[in-house]
């Protein structure tokens, strides 16, 4: 596989998201918004390229048997340093994901991706991977929140269109799911075809 | 390179050095962090305090626990170059829809309120988030009301206040606490 497949996987044919259905916990909680949904998928980007590249670097210095737990320590200290920049810098953007960045740590993309292909790949194909994966990831993220902040409040990136008050049940989480489907229906529509 | 074989002594060298290196990293992440984010704290309580007060320079912090409450309420008394502007008080329900939320109220001339702000919610959005600012004006209501005289509770428990359509719960919840707020600085001020 070559390098520009090995990118662009990640958003069509192995859509974390759409396709591979990981990481639906935040996929459906924090997608309320389309800032939110931007926000936690780049936020997972980062933590995913850098894991990727650390267990790539490491993966012949780790024994087998215990190379799970050694992933996970990469992986939350990485989602740590997410989260303390986070806390310094953009306290907002912080405010409105709250619990689900430390939630990264069990996002199954990221230990996912370490187990299935940075631990057996080089650093050069595991960045690449992490940044499709990830911006794969950011990029259904930031759909779901934009149809569900246009139906449910009239809006995008917080910038109001429509008076009133739009259709509540796609800002609550019935709507996450509601919306998820239909995504994910119109998806395998594209990959048919 | 050949894959390192899975032997005790390995095993616990490695997941030791990968430890070590976490916490070396996480603690230097830390202390470089430490103050921008005690920075930001600040600021967010600054920025609450002065939503709900008039113009202030000066803030001493207070914590007191009311009698029987779960958590502490926190008292900001504010001054303007040396005069009382007024108090503004981080306080609490467990009333609310979804649990406890906090929010701030401004105290001026002991009776009437100043202002009110919500600090952090998890009530329904589209319908109790409507006592956020943000969303609704519902909130602004509660300015300039001399608690001596107001009858701080919804209409339909014999009060004065509008709840907010369809979010009862959230507005008499958003009632207890500024009362709760309003019973302490009653205490402080008696004792």
């Amino acid at each position: 596989m070559n390098q520009v497949q090995n990118f662009t996987k990640g958003f069509i044919k192995d859509n974390p998201v759409f396709i591979l259905l990981l990481g639906l916990c935040p996929t459906l909680a924090v997608t309320s918004t389309a800032f939110n949904g931007l926000g936690m998928g780049l936020a997972t980007t980062f933590v995913l390229v850098m894991s990727n590249v650390v267990v790539s670097m490491v993966k012949n210095l780790i024994p087998d048997k215990v190379r799970i737990p050694a992933f996970i320590v990469v992986i939350a200290s990485f989602v740590t340093i997410v989260e303390l920049t986070m806390q310094a810098y953009l306290p907002a953007l912080f405010e409105s994901l709250g619990i689900f960045i430390p939630l990264i740590v069990v996002n199954c993309v990221v230990l996912g991706r370490a187990e299935a292909f940075a631990s057996k790949n080089n650093v050069w194909s595991s960045i690449v991977d992490g940044m499709g994966m990830g911006l794969g990831f950011a990029f259904a993220l930031t759909l779901l929140g934009a149809v569900r902040e246009i139906l449910g409040s009239g809006a995008i990136f917080s910038f109001k269109f429509i008076e009133g008050d739009g259709i509540l049940v796609f800002i609550l989480s019935p709507g996450a799911f509601i919306v998820l489907g239909y995504l994910i229906a119109i998806m395998n529509r594209f990959k048919k075809a | 390179m050949a894959k390192k074989e899975s032997s005790f002594v390995n095993m616990v060298l490695t997941l030791f050095v990968v430890t070590a290196i976490a916490a070396l990293a996480l603690g230097g992440v830390y202390n470089v962090t430490k103050e921008p984010i005690a920075i930001a704290k600040r600021l967010k309580i600054k920025k609450a305090i002065g939503e709900v007060l008039p113009e202030f320079d000066s803030i001493i912090e207070t914590k007191i626990l009311p009698q029987g409450g779960k958590d502490s309420l926190t008292f900001y008394e504010t001054t303007n170059q040396g005069e009382v502007v007024g108090t503004a008080i981080r306080t609490y329900t467990d009333e609310g829809f979804s649990g406890r939320f906090w929010i701030m109220v401004g105290f001026v001339n002991e009776d009437i309120i100043s202002g009110t702000s919500v600090l952090e919610h998890k009530e329904t959005p589209g319908l109790g988030d409507k006592m956020d600012k943000k969303k609704s004006d519902w909130s602004f209501q509660f300015k300039n009301k001399d608690l001596t005289k107001y009858k701080l509770s919804v209409t339909k428990d014999g009060g004065e206040v509008d709840a907010i359509t369809a979010a009862t719960i959230s507005s008499r919840a958003f009632c207890d606490a500024v009362q709760l707020a309003y019973d302490e600085l009653k205490k402080q001020e008696g004792e």
